[in-house]
């Protein structure tokens, strides 16, 4: 168990920087998922983390001990690799008990530890065969074993799941919740994809090319999301974006300039009748896409492409719709991306006439 | 596909259902037969190479068992009448055979432990590290690859000489202690291995020489065994240098003693000469059979990567 502290953060390769002042704190016992793009330097981070790659600078924190100066072997830190990294030339058996030799673990203890492990993963079959005969999953198991045999403080992940294929995917995303929630260790999880975000982490860093645009709960994240990129990146599909510019009839009263005006797919109303207040658009559907309970409409309007998602409701046919986004759904963010809050608005006619 | 292709045919004349599979199994059986005789055709190559490469060894084994007027008869006889081990004493007793037998064992095993404790160190750290001046000194261990033995054995010599090395056993393996081809096989096939795998030992308390002995090592094995072979084959055989830098019996090899067969006996005792050759080529013969599956394992790894 352990807290581990990111004060100051930086790093570059070369010339080229790749996180600049990253400041993070990940509670003990956390399940915390680092998610962004490809190449925003959430394996870099990670990897500063475990000791692999020496951070620029900055220091790192992990239980109120500075792991700056401390070898990967030493910090207590256990990772599991994208490609498994599993020691080819040895069985199974010998790749988990590879890190309690170097410890220096009686042989006894080791045997116990190794069949406690491979009974709680599966792997008792297996023990003495190689990696390469393997299958992927199997191989999957083999890598969690030899972190988990060190019952280390941290448990580190880099995209650990994307080389298996869907079903064992979902899979493996259940039987991880449940390791974590067995062991009870900090949990370090990087992925490139949101939906597995979402549905692994009670933490999640949202990065954009070494920055963190935020740091929070999953449901913070949906419902109150602090920037355009974390709006944006969280969800499918995606919120619509509309430039402010673009909005008629709508009357908003913010003390920043708006720059841009957000909603959520599945908050639209299609159809909707009058007593419901909200933003009006008139649009084109330019695709239908069932998924049995759900429908998502790609609807073509005045000022652009828009997706709307609708539960459990009949597939609409009607070529062109009116779309209504109540005014307590609708997100605003300033020129530079930035959330606003406290932002009301009314539709103009309204605001007119209470005026006048 | 097939059966909504096969509900047709038989919707259609059933004539014309079976005229179709008349014709599919006619193709079928065309396709079989090229195959076949595809086969026929590999094999026969194969056999005529394996001919080409194996007449001139089992040609050796024959003569080595004749007597010397069998082997001048025309035309030749394969397989000798009455086998004569006698030749294989005979050769032995040409020279000090016993003393070349264990001066070719001890260079060539001396020769191949002391590349095999400078080659992996040498290799790992051009593949691994990166160290002030380190591709100026590959570049040098590359040019040496370039340089053939003809063109330094004097300044070699007169070096042996002067550290009175000339006629030991360390003068004949000193000068390969290392190896520029090994180094440069063994960087390659280090440079392959990924990073991660390091990484990987290095969470794992693994010390550096831990990670290259229990970790990276195993993964070369096949190229190391290879390299291994071809450097033991290459100095048990070695005439030249042997020839060069000996001038009495006490560090002469297997391959002097039997260019020496020639001079004892007289001019053609071809007999003879096989049997000390094949003394010469066993030991390296019974090598190979050990190491085959490593070497056959060093070039399918290379393929699948
Ligand atoms: N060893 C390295 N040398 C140079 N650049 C690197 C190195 N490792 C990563 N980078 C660069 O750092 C950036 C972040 O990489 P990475 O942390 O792997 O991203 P992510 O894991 O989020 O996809 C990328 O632009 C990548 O090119
Ligand atoms: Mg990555």
């Amino acid at each position: 168990m352990a807290k581990i502290e990111l004060k100051h953060i930086s790093k570059k390769f070369k010339d080229e920087t790749v996180i600049e002042d990253l400041n993070l704190t990940i509670k003990d016992g956390s399940f915390t998922v680092l998610v962004g793009p490809s190449g925003c330097g959430k394996s870099t981070t990670l990897r500063m983390v475990a000791g692999l790659e020496k951070q620029t600078g900055g220091e790192i924190w992990i239980d109120d001990e500075c792991v700056n100066d401390t070898p990967p072997g030493l910090r207590d830190v256990a990772m599991v690799f994208q490609n498994y990294a599993l020691y080819p030339t040895m069985s199974v058996r010998g790749n988990i008990e590879f890190g309690l030799k170097n410890r220096g673990i009686a042989k006894r203890e080791r045997e116990k530890l190794i069949a406690d492990i491979s009974e709680i993963v599966g792997l008792t079959p297996h023990l003495n065969k190689k990696p390469q005969n393997l299958s992927g999953g199997q191989r999957q198991r083999v890598a969690l074993a030899r972190a988990m045999v060190k019952q280390p403080k941290v448990f580190i992940l880099d995209e650990p799941l994307s080389n298996l294929d869907a079903k064992l995917r979902n899979q493996m995303r259940t039987e991880l919740i449940q390791l974590h929630k067995r062991l009870g260790t900090t949990f370090v999880y990087v992925t490139h994809d949101q939906v597995e975000a979402m549905s692994m982490g009670d933490e999640i860093v949202v990065m954009n090319k070494g920055v963190i645009q935020q740091a929070d709960t999953p449901m913070k994240l949906y419902h109150d999301p602090a920037n355009r990129f974390t709006a944006e990146f969280i969800g499918t599909p995606a919120m619509n974006m509309m430039n402010g510019q673009d909005l008629q009839g709508i009357e908003i009263r913010s003390a920043a300039a708006v720059g841009h005006v957000g909603f959520r797919p599945e908050q639209a109303l299609i159809g909707a009748g009058a007593e419901i207040e909200g933003y009006e658009i008139e649009g084109e559907i330019l695709t239908r896409e069932s998924l049995g309970a759900e429908n998502i409409y790609q609807i073509q309007s005045r000022t652009g492409v828009f997706f709307v998602k609708t539960f459990l409701a009949p597939l609409e046919t009607a070529a062109r719709v009116k779309v209504t986004i109540p005014y307590g759904q609708l997100y605003y963010f300033g020129l530079n991306g930035e959330r606003l809050r406290g932002v009301e608005a009314s539709s103009k006619r309204l605001a007119a006439a209470g005026g006048r | 596909m097939e059966s909504v292709d096969n509900t047709i045919g038989n919707i259609g004349t059933a004539a014309a259902g079976s005229q179709r599979s008349y014709v599919r199994t006619r193709k079928a059986m065309i396709r079989q037969t090229m195959t076949a005789i595809l086969r026929v055709i590999n094999t026969v190559c194969l056999l005529a190479l394996v001919l080409v490469f194996a007449l001139p060894f089992i040609w050796m084994v024959s003569t080595s068992l004749k007597t010397l007027p069998e082997t001048m008869i025309f035309p030749p006889r394969w397989i000798p009448t009455d086998p004569v081990w006698q030749n294989y004493a005979d050769a032995w007793n040409t020279g000090p055979f016993l003393r070349y037998f264990t001066n070719s064992i001890i260079i060539a095993g001396g020769i191949l432990i002391l590349q095999m404790l400078t080659i992996i160190p040498a290799s790992y750290a051009f593949a691994r590290y990166r160290f002030a001046g380190s591709s100026f000194l590959f570049g040098i261990v590359m040019v040496t690859l370039m340089i053939p033995a003809q063109l330094i054995f004097l300044p070699v010599y007169l070096e042996l000489s002067a550290f009175k090395l000339l006629n030991t056993h360390l003068g004949l393996i000193l000068p390969f202690a290392s190896s520029a081809f090994g180094i440069f096989m063994l960087r390659q096939a280090f440079m392959q291995i990924s990073d991660e795998l390091i990484e990987a030992a290095r969470l794992d308390q693994a010390a550096e020489w831990k990670i290259i002995l229990r970790i990276m090592v195993p993964l070369v094995k096949p190229v190391l065994v290879t390299f291994a072979l071809f450097s033991f084959i290459a100095h048990w055989n070695d005439y030249f240098w042997p020839l060069v830098m000996t001038t009495n019996e006490t560090a002469r090899t297997l391959p002097l003693g039997i260019a020496k067969i020639r001079e004892v006996e007289g001019v053609a005792t071809w007999n003879v000469l096989m049997a000390g050759n094949l003394i010469l080529v066993t030991p390296i013969l019974i090598v190979f059979f050990l190491s085959q599956r490593q070497i056959i394992k060093a070039f399918v790894y290379n393929g699948v990567k």
